[in-house]
């Protein structure tokens, strides 16, 4: 019962001294006999403590950043794939986007309610589109894209890889599914421009859209998915289709449509002329046209800004909580005994 | 001088000859056997040409040990690799991923597997090939064989055949079964060093046959023809049956006539034998297992968690595919397409809404291949490099560095390393490994006072035990210091320091007379052989035990120099007290009473020159004292102390007394005794004790003996260690029962005051069968014997329990045959493991091997096998593992599940959102380098380097390694709790991630997420979660872990950079996206710190918690280190304490149990 914290020093005195190999460099030898430096961290209260001070301090600053740079957006939402359907049409919904001799033009009136800063960036959204399906995913031929033509190992493409016996280009169901609504935007009397340059990522572009390729027997055959293509102008010029083809990864996604560089005053009303073409009647998906402004952060969502604060402020909560437990318990002694004998558990 | 000596020895042997010869007649029934089933083998000697030869086709003496063989290597290791359920799963999915169901290129899915199987195969065959260079070595090794016309040549051992004549010579190993024909001593006997067969370190006497006797020179085999038929090859060592026909007439073979590969030919100059077995039917090769494939027990508990994570996959596949089915089938509703972008009505079977259900099924097969990521590819393959560069750091290990021999440690297999954390039972090898099979004269009780004050092993750890265990090593440091010194001095044989005794200067103690008759008695009752060095004059001794040696030797330092044997005379150089100078005195030997187990003392009697005749007799103390004289017992209560003090300190005592006869007395003796000598009944054994018995009576007590029989360094401590840590310490010895007793005694196995049950074939009632029963009948009966004394020693172990006295079990070789039979043996282990200490004596290489798979396999405990000889390589093989490291075994095994988790249910959650389609949302390289490179590095780095408690602390702490043994860190409790933690981590990470790039614009630009930016960014944010998770869980931080981790990270972003900088066919969707899109995006950069910090919080917030209000074992220890010593010595004292714990064996115990009975004087420890 004599023993004290002396102990401990006795160990360390206890370690016994083995014999080097002469010649071997002492790095290398603290390496074999596993001696290297080391930090052996312990999580002690000390520590738990300021590590979840720490984290709260730095996460409760940084969401109300983030928050402040998601509020700062301004963004117009317009869902119109129901409104845009004559009454007439309206239990027949398929039968009016079917029908290729009905116009489907389409007017609707947005409000700006609150000033946005140019760019001005123009999205239409797709509910309940599964573009992440794999069979869809793997629907294109990426070296058709580039080469054009002179690539026939399209058979990923099917089944819009051939009509009538000559190619398709560009081949595939995401190709072929092309969005085909279109917007023109008024404000008050004057037509607002919209760029449709730049709307594509550059790599893609460049790289993966063939400046010589140029779309051939395309949305000929007897079935047509999606819009058509200009087939005078080479595909890497065909910004709606690059966008298009560059997959979404959840069934709810935007799309990049063009860019208004004016900025629009609040209480501004917008006539949007829209042609209603594409089809998501059939399996119930939405369609909506928005207009979002961008910040440092991108657009508007809130949920990093509120994630960062809420953890930040939960790790001061669980620090308090630690400093009380510690507080009130000092260290256990006795407690539970891990160590049964393993003699005692046969018996 | 060599006439002499053979003649010497022929006195010896004529009495093993005629043991032998009684031992033959008791063969009689099984000889008739020969010719029949199992003994079948028929050796034609010296006759190359032998035309039956080809048609018996008997194996060449080639030995193959490796497991492998050139043309098998390549089917049978890959049939080893696939043995395990991963690797075959994604063999088959690698085969699947050529099919158009597969959901990723296939050569991303091949690779992986190809480097994983590549590794483990190269490892097996780099560890092949080490084995086959020692097979080479072996199989060249030359001995000389009859070639024809009486000339030897010089043959490789390879090259025998069965029937060649060979001649070995001094200090060679027999190439293969010999049966022995002549040797360079005129009655052709030989003798054998079997030390690697059995473990028995005494010389073994073997004999021709008369026939073959005469055949000493090279020529003489010119015409030698003869044809041996025996049994067939088997394993038992100590029998073999067999016929000579030697010109015309036939000689029954006997085990005496056997040599056995293996063992080595000594003190004999050369020997000539026949060749009956070779190669793998020689009895060695018969009793070692084919080299199995050890796989640990954590890897078949990881085989376990391969099942649960596989009926996960299917599970969650099943799931998946329902819901496919579902929604495929909703693609045309009444003949009309909804998801027309899908093209439903032009499609094929794998999609097709008509047949939905066989859709379904297709997709369940590509489900199962994408969720493989569940199970860790690499898992095997990182296990695997672990543990070679833990034997590698083993082999560098300066601690396990033997200094004298210049020996470093040596990890022959990589197999076991992390079971050594979960040892429980320990079966030790009593030879060469726990002692160093050297016997010293260390005191004595002569006339009732003690002489000799040399401090034993075990009094030394003792001593160092006083007080705080923690100063114990100090003190240990001085002890060794001082053995060192004591040893520089000393004879080999005797450590005996006294200046009351030595250098003659017993004569001026008290009792001198009796100390003289003492000491002749020491240099008298014996059997040992003196070799006179004819250079230095100097005499070293040859005696059967190494004990008796020590005897002689003491004897010979005290001044009574026993030199020289004949058949009837045995003569010393003695100091005579009187004239006080040398004389030479010789004594006639009238009859020696040799030592038996039974018996358990030897006498003999002599002739001295004034006529008297003496008895002089040695023997254990159990036996002596009752057959003392009235008149001789004068110091019986004091040597009774004495030896109870000695047994105590480890060391073996025999009691030492003597007798004057008559001359009436001693005649009628001589003719009893030879008669009951030269009958041949079979109770001629039971006659001659009778005999002896009548005559040892009436002693006079004149002293007592301890000997030690040294102790490796560090025995004691290294035994008491493992006994606080809870290991179970098993000795399994080729030796005699009494010796095993006295080693138990030496290392604190067993101890005064424990209660031994000791199982033994050699009890009253199975000898008074042996005379009257036939053989079968004998055989039951004793079969019954044995159960009747398991049964009984189980009653005691339960009535014990609740008085907490420990129980020791001895048991024999024959018993242990017999309780090893299958419907004894659960009753055997429940005792077993019931008794604080096993030691199992007389047992043979096999039945160490049984004894070792039995605790393994009924108690699923792991297994630690120690042994030094080839007599041990059945119990190595046997045993889980062939020596400790604590540490976080089972963590490494954890967290690869964890990791893997984490990573595939993010798969499937996506899956929910792309309707189950079975699309993959990380690119297909990404999925298949995940295992390969970005995570596994840092498991390699914990599994080497981590140390959760240092070496120093690990000692000082015996009891820590119970979390191993109980497989705390490895508990299915763990697994699931890991498990819970990646499901918890992928949720995390998947829904925070969708959540926080939904559909807005991600980026300034105002461009949105893609597939390939969200796989991208939850790639990286799986990568940093599951190495930070790593980093958390490790405790020993030095720059490899560092490198590993943080590199492990690091190279996922230039792995990023580069395969996205590639050619767009070849990195198709990570085009450029870490370089275009992601890096200048602080929202990517936001997201992914978020989302890591987040993700670890639950576990961080647990184990902060965990360590502060319900640490484990280990996690104490580390806060000591840490600041407990200053700030909180109470709590400090707190732990010690409990690593401290009460124990049976060891000499913690010993110390203990003395302190119990002497009362309170000692301090009590807890």
């Amino acid at each position: 019962m004599d023993v004290d914290g002396e102990g401990v020093s006795a160990v360390a005195t206890g370690d016994r001294t083995i014999p080097m190999h002469p010649g071997r460099h002492e790095a290398f030898h603290q390496f074999t006999q596993q001696k290297l430096p080391a930090c052996k961290p312990v999580l002690t209260p000390a520590w738990v403590i300021s590590i979840f001070l720490l984290m709260g301090t730095i996460f409760i600053p940084i969401g109300l950043v983030t928050l402040h740079a998601s509020q700062s957006v301004v963004e117009v939402v317009d869902r119109y794939d129901i409104e845009c359907i004559p009454e007439a049409f309206k239990s027949n919904k398929l039968g009016y986007i079917k029908d290729s001799s009905i116009p489907k033009n389409c007017s609707r009136f947005l409000k700006v309610y609150k000033r946005m800063k140019a760019p001005i960036y123009i999205y239409y959204q797709l509910d309940n589109y599964y573009q992440n399906h794999r069979r869809y995913v793997k629907s294109r031929n990426d070296q058709q894209l580039l080469h054009g033509l002179k690539y026939n190992g399209t058979s990923s493409c099917k089944p819009e890889q051939t009509n009538n016996g000559l190619p398709i280009v560009p081949c595939g169901l995401i190709a072929w599914s092309l969005f085909n609504d279109t917007y023109e935007f008024i404000r008050g009397a004057s037509e607002l421009t919209v760029n449709r340059k730049n709307i594509a990522w550059k790599s893609d572009r460049d790289h993966k859209f063939g400046k010589h390729v140029y779309p051939f027997n395309f949305q000929n055959g007897t079935l047509i998915g999606g819009g058509m293509l200009d087939p005078r102008i080479h595909l890497s010029d065909q910004e709606d289709l690059i966008v298009w083809m560059r997959t979404a990864a959840l069934p709810t996604f935007r799309k990049l449509y063009g860019r208004i560089e004016e900025d629009l005053n609040a209480d501004d009303v917008i006539v949007v002329n829209l042609m209603n073409n594409y089809n998501t009647y059939s399996f119930g998906g939405k369609k909506k046209l928005v207009l979002s402004t961008s910040s440092w952060l991108g657009g508007k969502n809130d949920f990093l800004g509120v994630a960062y604060i809420s953890v930040g402020s939960s790790c001061i909560f669980v620090c308090f909580v630690f400093i009380l437990l510690h507080m009130k318990n000092r260290r256990p002694y006795g407690g539970h005994n891990l160590f049964v004998l393993e003699q005692e558990r046969h018996l | 001088m060599q006439k002499m000596a053979t003649g010497r020895r022929r006195k010896q042997h004529f009495r093993r000859i005629h043991a032998c010869s009684c031992g033959r007649a008791s063969f009689k029934g099984e000889h008739s056997l020969i010719g029949g089933p199992g003994f079948s083998r028929v050796v034609c000697c010296n006759d190359p040409d032998w035309f039956e030869a080809p048609v018996l086709n008997y194996d060449s003496n080639y030995v193959r040990t490796t497991k492998y063989t050139l043309a098998m290597f390549l089917p049978k290791s890959l049939f080893e690799q696939f043995r395990r359920v991963a690797n075959l799963y994604f063999l088959i999915c690698a085969i699947l991923s050529f099919t158009p169901l597969s959901p990723y290129l296939p050569v991303s899915n091949v690779l992986p597997l190809v480097v994983v199987i590549g590794v483990t195969m190269g490892k097996e065959a780099l560890e092949d090939w080490k084995r086959k260079k020692q097979d080479i070595e072996v199989n060249n090794r030359k001995v000389k064989v009859h070639h024809s016309d009486g000339m030897f040549d010089n043959a490789k051992w390879m090259d025998l055949k069965v029937g060649d004549i060979v001649m070995v010579q001094k200090d060679e190993f027999f190439p293969a079964d010999l049966i022995l024909l002549s040797s360079s001593y005129e009655e052709a006997t030989c003798f054998v060093e079997t030390t690697n067969l059995d473990g028995e370190t005494n010389l073994k006497l073997k004999q021709a046959l008369d026939a073959t006797s005469n055949f000493h020179e090279d020529s003489s085999f010119q015409n030698f023809e003869a044809v041996i038929k025996c049994e067939d090859p088997n394993a038992n060592l100590y029998s073999f049956v067999g016929r000579l026909h030697l010109e015309k007439q036939e000689h029954p073979l006997a085990p005496q006539q056997l040599l056995l590969r293996g063992s080595k030919l000594r003190n004999t100059d050369f020997i000539y034998g026949v060749v009956v077995f070779t190669g793998h039917d020689t009895k060695l090769m018969q009793n070692s297992t084919a080299p199995p494939s050890k796989r640990s027990k954590i890897e078949k508990r990881m085989d376990k968690i391969v099942y649960f994570l596989f009926s996960i996959i299917v599970l969650i596949s099943l799931i998946g595919s329902i819901f496919f089915g579902i929604l495929t089938r909703e693609d045309l509703e009444n003949g009309r397409v909804t998801r027309w972008y899908l093209g439903p009505d032009e499609t094929t079977k794998y999609y097709d809404p008509k047949r939905a259900r066989v859709a379904a099924i297709f997709h369940f097969l590509t489900a199962l291949m994408l969720y493989g990521y569940l199970i860790p590819i690499s898992l095997y393959v990182s296990i695997e490099i672990v543990k070679v560069l833990q034997s590698v750091f083993i082999n560098q290990d300066l601690h396990m560095y033997y200094e004298e021999a210049d020996k470093p440690a040596r990890a022959r297999t990589s197999n076991l390393n992390e079971e050594l954390g979960q040892v429980n039972t320990i079966l030790s090898d009593k030879t060469g490994t726990l002692t160093c099979n050297s016997m010293e004269f260390m005191k004595c009780s002569v006339a009732g006072n003690a002489y000799g004050r040399g401090v034993t092993e075990v009094e030394r750890a003792l001593a160092g035990r006083n007080g705080s265990p923690l100063a114990q090593e100090v003190t240990d440091e001085e002890g060794r210091v001082e053995d060192s010194t004591e040893a520089g001095t000393s004879t080999k044989g005797f450590n005996f320091i006294d200046e009351r005794v030595t250098n003659d200067s017993w004569v001026n103690e008290p009792r001198a007379d009796v100390i003289q008759k003492f000491l002749q008695l020491l240099a008298i009752c014996h059997t040992a052989i003196p070799e006179v060095d004819e250079e230095t004059g100097k005499i070293s001794y040859e005696a059967e035990s190494p004990d008796e040696a020590a005897f002689v030797i003491a004897a010979r330092e005290l001044g009574f120099e026993f030199h020289e044997r004949t058949q009837t005379s045995i003569s010393l150089h003695e100091f005579d007290p009187i004239s006080c100078s040398k004389v030479e005195r010789s004594y006639k030997l009238l009859n020696i009473l040799e030592f038996s187990s039974s018996r358990k003392r030897m006498s003999v009697i002599v002739r001295q020159k004034d006529g008297r005749i003496l008895l002089l007799c040695k023997g254990a103390d159990s036996v002596m004292f009752e057959r003392l004289a009235k008149n001789g017992r004068e110091f019986e209560e004091k040597t009774k102390e004495h030896i109870n003090e000695y047994a105590d300190a480890g060391l073996r005592t025999l009691v030492l007394a003597y007798r004057e006869l008559d001359e009436e007395e001693s005649n009628e003796f001589n003719t009893e005794f030879n008669k009951a000598k030269n009958s041949v009944s079979a109770d001629r054994e039971e006659m001659m004790d009778g005999v002896a018995e009548k005559i040892e009576k009436d002693l006079i007590l004149l002293g007592a003996t301890a000997v030690e029989d040294k102790l490796q360094n560090g025995v004691p401590e290294c035994i008491d260690r493992l006994a606080q840590a809870g290991i179970k310490i098993w000795v399994l010895t080729g030796d005699k029962m009494e010796t095993a007793i006295n080693i138990g005694f030496a290392c604190s196995l067993l101890r005064q005051g424990m209660k031994q049950i000791v199982i033994s074939s050699e009890t009253l009632e199975i000898k008074a069968l042996e005379k009257v029963g036939g053989k079968t009948t004998v055989a039951e009966a004793f079969k019954e014997n044995v159960r009747h004394q398991i049964s009984e020693a189980t009653k005691l172990l339960s009535t014990s329990t609740q008085n907490s006295g420990a129980l020791a079990l001895i048991i024999d070789g024959k018993s242990l045959a017999l309780a090893l039979e299958d419907d004894v043996k659960d009753m055997f282990l429940e005792l077993a493991l019931g008794c604080a200490s096993v030691i199992c004596c007389r047992s043979s290489p096999k039945q160490k091997a049984l004894v070792t798979r039995l605790v393994k396999t009924t108690t699923g405990n792991t297994t630690l096998a120690i042994g030094d000889g080839a007599n041990d390589v059945g119990m190595l093989q046997e045993a889980d593992i062939g020596v400790g490291i604590s540490g976080v075994e089972g963590m490494q095994i954890c967290y690869f599940f964890y990791k893997n988790i984490a990573f595939g249910f993010t798969l499937f959650f996506f899956e929910a959102y792309a309707s189950f389609s079975g699309q993959a949302i990380y690119n297909d390289w990404y999925i298949s380098l995940y295992n390969v490179f970005f995570t596994s590095l840092p498991v390699i780095a914990l599994g080497v380097f981590d140390q959760d408690v240092s070496a120093r602390l690990c000692v000082k702490f015996p009891l820590l390694y119970q979390e191993g043994v109980q497989n705390i860190l490895f508990s299915w409790f763990r697994i699931l709790g890991w498990a819970f933690n990646g499901v918890l981590g992928a949720t995390v990470i998947f829904f925070f991630c969708i959540r926080a790039m939904e559909h807005q614009a991600f980026r300034k630009g105002g461009e949105v997420v893609g597939l390939e930016i969200l796989g991208t960014t939850m790639y990286t944010c799986v990568v940093w979660v599951v190495n930070c998770q790593m980093a958390l869980s490790i405790n020993y931080f030095t720059y490899v872990q560092h490198l590993f981790i943080w590199g492990g990270t690091i190279f996922w972003y230039m792995f990023l950079l580069a395969y996205g900088a590639m050619d767009p066919h070849i990195s198709t969707t990570a085009y450029k996206v870490f370089i275009e899109a992601c890096a200048p995006t602080p929202f990517f950069w936001l997201l992914t710190l978020f989302v890591v910090v987040s993700s670890l919080i639950p576990y961080f917030t647990y184990a902060s918690i965990q360590v502060r209000f319900f640490p484990m074992y280990h996690q104490m220890i580390q806060y000591i280190r840490t600041d407990g010593q200053l700030e909180d010595p109470e709590y400090c004292d707190m732990v010690r304490q409990r690593s401290l714990r009460p124990t049976t064996v060891g000499y913690t115990a010993r110390f203990e149990a003395k302190s119990k009975r002497f009362g309170p004087l000692t301090k009590v420890f807890l």
